[in-house]
């Protein structure tokens, strides 16, 4: 007797744990109007009217099946996996984030669009990447999701250097970064009297970095000059302009010979190891550097271990301005997508207000979208925010933009900075001899690109840009 | 009188014995600072004066690393694909290495060149062909293409090292065997093979790390069937410093498990067991 | 007895066909291709514009230099270490599985763990000039790798090469003393030859194949290798498989990338063959 209450009550309570949860897994229903037609009678007649009422009815999910992501962005493991578990959260669809480096990222997409067989839905790169791509016929024109986009707010000029110098826009902006200097704050001791840290100019950087090794004996200044050190664009996006007013028209200007100059005169005050730093980040850390530049996301870890420990400014003025690069992320299909719908969803979604505010809170790269700032980030993310706010807005401040329209030639483009640097500075040859001969690699590589100038240089107008 | 060969022989015993130990220190030293490195807390990578020793021991920065996307999946790849390469590459490589080794003919050293100039060229320029060439013929980000790609990687290093041991093997004790009525087939299944067993050995050794590490081709020739360096090697030299010590503690563990297994074999016991 | 290779003609053949089919599928056509690449210009037409601006380049002098000193020092140390290796494991010491299997641990090493914890042990904040200053000898960290210290980059450069790629010619050597019978050593030692003479008269000449083919394939990947020199120099200094890398994957030049590929190639090619030749065994030379 005893068994069979036993299996009585077992089975009462299958059954009764079987329909929770079957009608938990019931497909949750949904209000919603629709327009349906009536038969109505009215006297003496049988009309059919169109009436709306509201019907339940069952949602279907939309689902955009799997997307193959591929990026040089957010490489570093940390980076991949806040976007694989945090930022891709609340995506509708299996999204496979791949990082990738830059030379296999380039070789990939060749390869496929030359099959004509892709693997890959959607990229995600810098400016300077889809530069060399689009003139490869390696990406699609995406001029209509500006329109799709337009509730977001994305800055006119953002959407205008998207265009790669044509007149298609080929990627959509999806985070923005730039540079900034991060300071440790044992270095303010040798501070010169009077120079106010949030306004350096060169000369108060040279004076500063002087007065360590004086005091000290150390070379406390770093630069981001090893391989993978982003040191080119100091020269492209901050020193040359700030000394010249110009990026590829004064290059070879007495006013440029003194940037370079300036750049010899503090190299002997800059840690000599700096030939192998590529994150800055590192040696903010290790304390074997003091006073830092690169770009915000790789000084982001050094400020987020130890926001008590550091302080971050905008970068030095020169005779000409405060110039700064800002860095624009972007989104891209190639023309080889294997899921079309899903990569424009993954567009739509990844430029999402609450997504932005995601992306930057997680992984320190800005918000390309109007979007309120939330009271929760970190005090490292919320110091470098502040320093790219003052950066951007203050009085002198001059914006030099990302190289354009230089293709393939843009590694080139890169190498004449870097290899002006190691002669100048590294190897110690003569600065106006050194200038004269780069100025005309410089003024080939442009013509073979058929490059127009870039702001801060004036508009050439749609010709190649002419180096004086 | 007599005692002093004894004594000599003895103090180079101990000598030896020294030698061989210091040898191994300095092998084993740069290994150890890497695992000190992946079990400590991540701040301790950036203290100085450095830590011999694990700061806080934790398995936090090596499990973060397994636990991040794919990690296991590209083990499970990287081993099918490197067990698949030894596999082909011997069988394909070894017969070549005897071939080599054993006859006189013409060309042998033009192929000799022919098979070392395959790897002369830096892996890095093709890239684009052939992933072209993968692409078209279908065996794209398959781990299967990708094991026979790292057999043509392989394959001169196996040819060269079998024949260089088939080599060392004198011809003198196969042909002895044949007059004492081997088939050349027995001769040198039963005289040079078990010869020659630590060449292969140390051949299948080579190309199993070879694989294992290589990262070029299984970069570029897969997307989502990634093997761990693909994966890992090539975004660990942009995260942080933790993770590269953790991450190349990890890259290392598979290989020696299987130079553990594969070491007796480089051991010829010397022919003649004494059992 | 007619030698055998007389009534088999076809036997050699037949074995390396497998191998030649293989090679060729999966190179000849990326091969030459890319080969192709360093005499072509942009718009397709044979030039030799890319070899020139290769030859002109700030960086060509200093890393063709560079990549033959590293040679230069590499490989001897290398192998005198690996013979020294080698023969320790063949000493009949007790343990020698034991040291074989500690012997070939880098081996397993990939080149970016070298590189790392080679970068790790010179870098201003590393481990040498921690025990230096924990014994006195510094104030002060030394900058070991700053781009002024040209020799102490390349000496960390040297130790950690190596300390990474010993194991490989070693191993390649145990295999080649394996094979030697030992009958041939023991002949030796009852004619009472000491240990200077049984290496260098009987194990070194019998070596000769292993040691030929190690450095054939440890002068190729020496002319390839510059993970390790990159991790520890950063651009301290250059090599020319690095300028190659660098041409292609950041400046996006294929074509000036592929002309220093055809001078490593040249290169290599160039030492395999003094090597084959400098090393001949008397079979080859009756060839």
């Amino acid at each position: 007797m005893n068994k069979n209450r036993k299996w009585f009550a077992t089975a009462t309570a299958f059954v009764l744990l079987l329909s929770v949860l079957l009608s938990a897994c019931q497909p949750q229903t949904v209000e919603v109007p629709k327009e349906v037609i009536v038969t109505q009678i009215v006297p003496g007649e049988v009309q059919e009217v169109i009436v709306t009422q509201v019907v339940e009815v069952v949602p279907t999910p939309i689902n955009y099946g799997n997307i193959t992501w591929l990026s040089t962005q957010l490489r570093p493991v940390q980076e991949a996996e806040k976007v694989r578990g945090v930022i891709l959260d609340d995506f509708p669809g299996k999204v496979e984030f791949i990082p990738e480096d830059e030379g296999p990222f380039h070789d990939r997409i060749t390869a496929e669009v030359r099959t004509g067989q892709g693997t890959i839905d959607i990229l995600g790169a810098l400016h300077g990447n889809f530069s060399i791509m689009a003139p490869e016929g390696q990406l699609q024109d995406l001029t209509y999701m500006k329109d799709r986009l337009a509730d977001r707010n994305i800055p006119d000029s953002f959407w205008n250097v998207a265009k790669l110098g044509t007149d298609k826009i080929y990627y959509v902006p999806w985070m923005q970064a730039t540079y900034v200097m991060a300071i440790n704050k044992k270095a303010l001791d040798y501070l010169p009297a009077g120079v106010n840290v949030e306004a350096l100019t060169y000369d108060d950087l040279l004076n500063w970095a002087k007065a360590i090794f004086e005091a000290t004996g150390d070379r406390k200044l770093g630069f981001p000059a090893g391989e993978a050190g982003l040191l080119h664009r100091w020269f492209q996006g901050f020193l040359v302009p700030s000394f010249s007013g110009g990026v590829v028209t004064t290059f070879g200007t007495p006013e440029a010979a003194e940037g370079w100059q300036w750049m010899k005169d503090v190299w002997q005050y800059v840690n000599p190891q700096s030939t192998t730093f590529n994150f800055m980040q590192e040696q903010l850390l290790s304390e074997e550097v003091w006073i830092a530049w690169d770009h915000v996301a790789r000084l982001k870890d050094a400020l987020e271990a130890s926001p008590d420990l550091f302080l971050v400014v905008p970068v030095p003025a020169g005779p000409k301005g405060r110039a700064f690069m800002p860095v624009i992320a972007g989104l891209a299909i190639p023309v080889t997508t294997t899921n079309q719908a899903g990569a424009e969803a993954l567009i739509e979604y990844l430029t999402q207000p609450k997504v932005q505010i995601t992306t930057l809170r997680e992984v320190g790269f800005f918000p390309v979208v109007e979007v309120e700032f939330p009271g929760f980030v970190s005090p490292g993310i919320r110091m470098e925010g502040e320093a790219v706010g003052k950066q951007a807005g203050s009085p002198d401040a001059l914006p030099a933009l990302l190289p354009q329209g230089l293709g393939a030639k843009g590694g080139d483009f890169n190498k004449v900075f870097r290899d002006t640097f190691t002669r100048i500075v590294l190897n110690n040859q003569d600065i106006n001899t050194v200038l004269a001969e780069q100025k005309v690699i410089l003024q080939s590589i442009m013509d073979e690109a058929k490059a127009p100038c870039w702001a801060p240089d004036p508009d050439s107008d749609g010709q190649p840009c002419q180096v004086k | 009188m007599s005692r002093n060969p004894l004594l000599i022989q003895h103090l180079l015993r101990f000598l030896t014995y020294i030698a061989a130990i210091l040898v191994a220190l300095w092998v084993l030293m740069p290994i150890y600072l890497i695992a000190v490195a992946a079990f400590s807390e991540m701040l301790a990578v950036y203290k100085f004066p450095r830590p011999f020793v694990p700061v806080n021991f934790t398995l936090d920065t090596l499990l973060f690393f397994l636990k991040s996307g794919g990690v296991m999946k590209s083990v499970q790849s990287s081993v099918v694909v490197a067990l698949l390469t030894l596999l082909f590459s011997t069988l394909i490589g070894a017969p070549a290495g005897y071939a080599i080794a054993r006859f006189v003919f013409r060309g042998r050293d033009a192929f000799r060149l022919v098979v070392v100039s395959t790897r002369a060229f830096p892996i890095v320029i093709l890239s684009i062909p052939l992933a072209v060439m993968f692409i078209r013929w279908g065996m794209y980000d398959s781990i299967y293409s990708l094991a026979l790609m790292h057999t043509a990687l392989a394959l001169p290093f196996t040819i060269l090292i079998t024949s260089s041991v088939f080599a060392s093997v004198p011809r003198d004790l196969e042909e002895a065997a044949q007059t004492l009525g081997c088939s050349p087939l027995e001769a040198f299944i039963r005289i040079s093979l078990p010869l020659a067993l630590p060449g292969l050995a140390a051949a299948t050794l080579f190309t199993f790390v070879l694989s294992w590490n290589e990262v070029f081709a299984a970069v570029i020739l897969t997307v989502r069937n990634r093997t761990l360096p693909a994966l890992v090697l090539t975004v660990l030299s942009e995260s942080q410093l933790p993770y590269r010590f953790a991450g190349g503690f990890f890259m290392m563990v598979p290989s020696l498990i299987f130079m553990l297994f594969i070491r007796r074999y480089l051991f010829n016991l010397w022919g003649r067991v004494t059992k | 007895m007619p030698p055998i290779r007389r009534r088999q003609n076809w036997l050699p053949y037949l074995l390396l066909l497998p191998s030649i089919i293989f090679l060729f599928i999966f190179f000849a056509y990326p091969m030459v291709e890319s080969f192709l690449l360093a005499f072509r210009g942009n718009d397709g037409g044979f030039t030799l514009e890319n070899f020139n601006i290769m030859v002109k380049d700030v960086a060509f002098t200093p890393a063709f230099r560079t990549t033959l000193i590293l040679l230069v020092l590499i490989i001897p140390i290398q192998f005198v270490l690996a013979l020294t290796m080698a023969l320790l494991v063949q000493a009949k010491l007790k343990f020698s599985g034991l040291f074989l299997y500690i012997y070939s641990i880098p081996l397993g090493i990939s080149e970016l763990a070298a590189g790392i914890v080679w970068f790790a042990i010179f870098t201003e904040r590393g481990y040498l000039n921690t025990i230096l200053m924990g014994l006195g000898i510094l104030e002060k960290p030394f900058i070991f790798l700053g781009y002024e210290n040209t020799s102490w980059i390349l000496f960390a450069i040297v130790i950690a090469e190596v300390w990474r790629a010993t194991s490989i010619i070693m191993v390649i050597l145990v295999a080649g003393l394996q094979a030697i019978p030992h009958e041939f050593l023991e002949a030796a030692d009852i004619f009472g030859a000491n240990l200077w003479q049984k290496v260098w008269r009987v194990i070194l000449p019998l070596l000769k194949p292993s040691l030929q083919v190690a450095l054939i394939l440890r002068t190729i990947l020496a002319f390839q290798v510059f993970a390790v020199a990159i991790a520890i120099a950063g651009r301290g200094v250059t090599l020319l498989a690095a300028e190659a890398y660098r041409w292609y994957n950041s400046y996006r030049n294929p074509h000036v990338a592929a002309a220093y590929a055809v001078l490593i190639l040249v290169l290599s090619i160039t030492s395999t063959v003094l090597y084959l030749w400098g090393l001949r065994t008397p079979e080859e030379q009756s060839l």
